[in-house]
């Protein structure tokens, strides 16, 4: 166990490597004052930036690096526990650039070291680094294959898409330690580094996942396999604390963030179709009432309709990642869908959507352009709009209430795979 | 004119268009959901996957291969911004 707080850098200046395990140092970089991260998440606390690494009897591998600004640190630390003409191995778990911006100087000072990559990699290691495309040499690894430290070795695991389509973990397979990239980590500096010494990061753990691992959550399904198989001594994430004090309830964690909080008591059967509404004056209300009442004319389609005025956006991303189907009501004002639908629809790509139904209508005084511009969004979120939406002109008429009622039916067929196919001629297209 | 049939499974839409019609320039007026980005072959964001009829599509380019590739596509890949429909039919759904 080692002692905290952890001595993190010297008094002439130089930053200190930390053992992590056995010849295993973490040679990171600490950035407190961190505010955001990559627009999308706040930072209360900052964030490290991991690197490890890891000696064998017949090589030295580091795992990740730094952030370009924190170089300077990641080499001190480096430097303390080994030569750069020492360095066989390089494994880069994630190609994002606060895990690449000191591989550019790593591979100058260790020109000798051999870069393994996911096979998902390549490309994204050309757009990083900007080469030629043969002045760079490198090995794409995937599920299995391993690197060989002499009395150690590096197992790879594919797990892709956690949270880029590169992402892979490495396990150090005679210790016991995973070295996770992303998946696991959050975004908490403390200088600390352990778990169970560094202050109540348990927020922050929960908040990552759901900003950037849970629009790939069947990615995570796929991916979580893998890792409780395995012995799990350390997880030692890319950023934030080191899990050395039961880190497999991490793991477990994961899972029940991944898998759905309550069951949906629609029956495996049954297809669910959300529809959300808002109206100025009632009339896209009543439009958004016709289409739940033609959904429901074809069995096996669970309908539920909410008034986005009546609640607020998380939830309703809740509901939207448990269905199949959404159908969104907004009027037109000043030539556009209304804010609350948009905040809405802006906040979707934190849950995965691709292949469910999309559907927009509304009732508009003048023009009527909300209903296409919700369609273009849905399409651009990768749902799919088989069924052309439904505009209609201030107050519903009873024969345009029977289109709504049919407009329903006909995204209820759709959900249930019963609606056939429809032909049409180039040239009937608008 | 010969004519052939892009059938859309994602939406249940069949489209009837002029031979050599390549099919960016259908998913877009129906609506399918199948998303672009550059549109000029380099990006690999509209890869659709042929469900049935990669016969009737014209070969890829070189251009489209080297990308397919990149992309780690499988054998039931192109590019909806690249194919060209030929003849007879092509049954296609999103990436």
């Amino acid at each position: 166990m080692i002692a905290a707080p952890v001595r993190l850098r010297r008094p002439g200046g130089d930053f200190d490597a930390v053992p992590v395990a056995e010849d295993v140092h973490w040679i990171g970089a600490l950035d407190p004052t961190l505010r955001s991260f990559d627009i999308i998440l706040k930072t209360a606390n900052g964030t490290t930036y991991n690197s490890y690494c890891v000696r064998g009897s017949e090589g030295v591998a580091i795992i990740d690096t730094v952030k370009a600004e924190f170089a300077d640190e990641f080499f001190s630390r480096l430097e303390q526990v080994a030569r750069y003409d020492e360095i066989t191995t390089i494994v880069l778990n994630h190609l994002e650039p606060d895990h690449t911006g000191a591989l550019p100087e790593l591979l100058r000072r260790a020109p000798q070291a051999r870069l393994y990559i996911s096979h998902r990699a390549p490309l994204m290691l050309k757009g990083l680094l900007k080469y030629d495309g043969e002045s760079l040499d490198f090995t794409t690894v995937t599920q299995g294959d391993t690197v060989s430290l002499g009395d150690r070795s590096l197992r790879f695991l594919h797990t892709p898409f956690l949270h880029w389509p590169d992402t892979q973990c490495t396990y150090l397979v005679e210790d016991g330690i995973l070295f996770s990239g992303d998946i696991f980590g959050c975004h908490f500096c403390d200088p600390r580094l352990f778990n169970d010494h560094v202050g109540d990061f348990r927020f922050s753990f929960e908040y990552y996942y759901q900003h950037i691992m849970r629009p790939f959550r069947e990615h995570v399904l796929t991916a979580l396999p893998l890792v409780e198989d395995l012995e799990l001594n350390l997880i030692c994430p890319a950023h934030g604390p080191i899990h050395r004090d039961a880190p497999r309830g991490y793991v477990k964690r994961y899972r029940q963030l991944a898998e759905s909080q309550l069951a949906n008591e629609a029956s495996q059967r049954d297809k669910t179709l959300v529809i959300f509404y808002i109206s100025a004056y009632g009339n896209t209300a009543v439009m958004a009432q016709a289409v739940k009442d033609g959904a429901e004319t074809v069995d096996g389609v669970r309908v539920s309709v909410y008034d986005l005025q009546g609640g607020e956006v998380t939830p309703f991303v809740d509901l939207i990642e448990e269905a199949d189907g959404l159908a969104i009501g907004s009027p037109t004002i000043n030539g556009d869908a209304v804010k609350p639908v948009w905040d809405l629809l802006s906040c979707l790509t934190q849950v995965p959507l691709k292949g469910k139904l999309g559907a927009a209508f509304g009732s508009y005084g003048w023009s009527g352009e909300a209903v296409g511009m919700l369609e273009d969004r849905l399409r651009g979120l990768k749902l799919r709009v088989p069924c052309p939406g439904i505009k209609l002109k201030l107050i519903p008429t009873g024969e345009e209430l029977a289109d709504c009622h049919a407009f329903g039916r006909n995204l209820a067929l759709q959900l249930t795979g019963q609606a056939g196919f429809r032909v049409v001629d180039i040239a009937e297209l608008a | 004119m010969p004519k052939a049939q892009v059938l859309f499974e994602d939406i249940g839409v069949a489209v009837t268009v002029p031979a050599g019609t390549r099919l960016i320039e259908v998913s877009e007026k129906v609506g399918a959901g199948i998303t672009y980005g550059c549109r000029e072959g380099e990006c690999g964001t509209c890869m659709m996957k042929i469900v049935k009829g990669m016969e009737n599509l014209a070969n890829p380019s070189l251009l489209e291969t080297k990308v397919l590739q990149e992309q780690m596509a499988g054998r039931q890949n192109r590019l909806a911004c690249q194919a060209q429909v030929l003849q007879g039919e092509v049954v296609v759904r999103p990436g």
